[in-house]
């Protein structure tokens, strides 16, 4: 449950094979324009955020993650009607942070990872939101019971994801 | 170069954040000057790669679902039946009353040289995905440019509108972009069903509908409903939208109006695209007095079938109580009609009361009817559409034509049963069928 500190020695490191690395963003993305069609409540999960937590946090390179991150993120703006970018760069801080703090911090257990992906549940939201207002002059509504409501249930469905992928991530 | 190497990590990041905050400006300017952004090729892959597997999975979602529908779950079948039987049943009654009302609207449409829009072709399309984003309220179609579908075409359902077609692109030739009416970009041109108050229907950002630039000083009841107006040029007029649920003072000048939309926005699984509008001017000569004639000429007493030697005794001479002979027209009438036939005594001239001007058919009740149908019970209603007489008196009805010829509804107006029309009229046969007006139906492609 505690989110540990860990020296760099004692960080694991893992891969992905590239059908993984590839195949699921991309399962993420299509899940997250085709569920909500059949199930509208599945539209509080962000499944896009949450792979590139999960991916960024396992390989614990900032350079990876945030290309992973700027990737999909971009994708992901590419199926709106709005400017590209928008997803892109809060993607990118995300996953560069994450991995960033997955070297620093002991993400094994369920515990943190739940933190984790709330934390960066709402560092997405603030990135986006501020973005959308500032540059794109969006009108957005900030509601703070919102956003951590959806934060819990991302993180939820994120530690779910985490155990999915264990399976397939090999140690280097 | 120590430097680079301890911070390279942030300064990729940097670099890469810049790039897509430099992409973004330059797109948000585009969008500002031009007002219309050209697709981007990464939008084409991203849709390319993505739809193909919507697809795949709609597919496989429908065929299993059509499997269990159609062959394992029967149960309660007979019984929906019955029930769609009876509701067929009403439904022709009301489509037969709404007919007439339609014909009436047309024939008043044409006094006003009135041009009305009309759906004439639509396409069903099956909804394959959306865009994932709650700030970007659109979804796919599986239906694009290579099936005749073109940005700003409409998108509706049977319960109301839904949105237009945002991209259609000849790069992702089977899929479309429906932008709905509950996105902030979004704008579609509404008024109120009875108050008639004219406005802009919006999105916002939490995905409610409001109704915007109506007056604060104008009153505006809930459960109102809110139709397309047709002056944003996409939206035929008249398309149900929403119904309104919440009315508040909003800033300025203007009420604050919430619709609800009567499309189900977050479950659309099938939509039709109107891939064509027609617009046209209703011609008196379709909807003149032949067919107002011809409508009272089924529900009043018509023209006797004489016997054959009455006929011939007749020659030169008509029948006393037919049109022709009160028109003094000699044998204009065939001995054998198709109409209704007399049963009781001859008729009397001048024996049928007046049809008074978008009325029904009436009779006095001090001079009840000497004669009766066949067919139709004389009194029957005529509704108010086929009862129109417009810039006449009354006249007596004993002088109807039956057999009107639908050209003479230029030259006689929509007059009905004048003596100078009867006299003047060619020969005719006595009874037409009247044919039901085609109507501006919506027709569905195949898919």
């Amino acid at each position: 449950m505690a989110i540990t500190y860990t020296s760099g020695e004692q960080v694991e490191v893992y891969r992905f094979s590239w059908p993984v690395t590839l195949g699921v963003p991309l399962a993420a993305l299509v899940l997250q324009a085709f569920l909500p069609i059949w199930l509208p409540l599945v539209r509080i999960f962000d499944l896009p955020l949450l792979v590139t937590i999960v991916f960024a946090t396992a390989r614990r390179n900032p350079l990876a993650g945030l290309l992973t991150g700027g990737f999909i993120g971009i994708v992901q703006d590419a199926l709106t009607h709005q400017p590209i970018g928008l997803y892109g760069i809060s993607l990118t801080v995300v996953g560069f942070g994450a991995s960033s703090l997955g070297i620093k911090l002991d993400v094994e257990n369920a515990g943190a990872r739940f933190l984790l992906t709330i934390f960066f549940y709402v560092v997405h939201e603030v990135v986006y939101f501020l973005i959308a207002r500032g540059m794109v002059g969006l009108h957005m509504a900030w509601s703070w019971p919102h956003e951590l409501l959806s934060g819990v249930a991302n993180a939820i469905l994120g530690v779910l994801i985490f155990m999915l992928l264990d399976r397939v991530k090999q140690r280097i | 170069m120590d430097v680079l190497g301890r911070y390279r990590n942030l300064i990729v990041l940097v670099g890469v954040l810049f790039a897509q905050i430099l992409g973004l400006a330059v797109q948000v300017n585009v969008k500002r000057t031009t007002d219309s952004e050209p697709t981007r090729l990464i939008r084409v892959w991203a849709v390319g790669m993505v739809t193909p597997l919507e697809k795949a999975m709609v597919w496989t979602q429908t065929s299993t679902a059509n499997i269990w529908h159609n062959y394992f779950y029967l149960r309660g079948v007979r019984a929906e039946n019955r029930n769609l039987k009876q509701q067929i049943e009403r439904m022709s009654l009301e489509q037969a009353r709404m007919s007439q009302d339609a014909d009436q609207a047309r024939r008043l449409q044409a006094l006003l040289a009135f041009r009305e829009q009309f759906i004439s072709q639509t396409m069903a399309a099956q909804v394959i995905g959306e865009s994932g984003s709650e700030q970007s309220r659109l979804i796919y179609l599986d239906k694009g440019y290579s099936d005749g579908i073109r940005p700003d075409m409409a998108v509706i359902t049977a319960d109301g509108v839904v949105g237009k077609v945002l991209r259609a692109d000849p790069a992702n030739r089977h899929v479309a972009q429906v932008l709905l009416i509950d996105d902030q970009t979004s704008g579609v041109g509404a008024l109120l069903d009875k108050t008639r108050l004219q406005g802009i229907l919006r999105g916002t950002p939490s995905g409610e509908v409001v109704l915007e630039k109506v007056m604060s000083d104008e009153t505006v009841p809930s459960g109102e409903q809110v139709l397309t107006s047709g002056g944003d040029g996409i939206f035929p007029k008249g398309l149900l939208v929403g119904r309104v649920t919440k009315v508040t003072p909003g800033s300025e000048l203007f009420l604050n109006i919430r619709v609800r939309p009567a499309a189900d926005l977050s479950r659309l699984e099938e939509v039709l695209v109107v891939t064509k509008i027609d617009e046209r001017q209703t011609e008196p000569s379709q909807t003149g007095a032949a067919r107002a004639v011809d409508i009272l000429a089924s529900r009043l007493p018509g023209v006797p079938s004489k016997p054959e030697d009455a006929t011939k005794n007749a020659t030169g001479a008509a029948a006393p109580g037919t049109a022709a002979a009160q028109a003094g027209a000699p044998s204009t009438v065939p001995p054998t009609t198709s109409g209704p036939k007399i049963a009781g005594p001859k008729v009397a001239p001048n024996s049928v009361a007046p049809i008074s001007a978008g009325s029904e058919a009436k009779r006095p009740k001090s001079s009840p009817p000497q004669a009766s149908t066949s067919g139709e019970a004389p009194g029957a209603q005529a509704s108010s559409g086929s009862a129109l007489v417009v810039g006449s008196a009354p006249k007596p009805a004993s002088t109807l034509r039956t057999s009107a010829p639908a050209s003479s509804g230029t030259s006689s107006g929509n007059k009905v049963g004048t003596n100078s029309d009867a006299a003047s009229a060619p020969t005719k046969p006595v009874k037409e069928v009247v044919q039901p007006k085609p109507q501006p139906a919506v027709e569905d492609s195949p898919h």
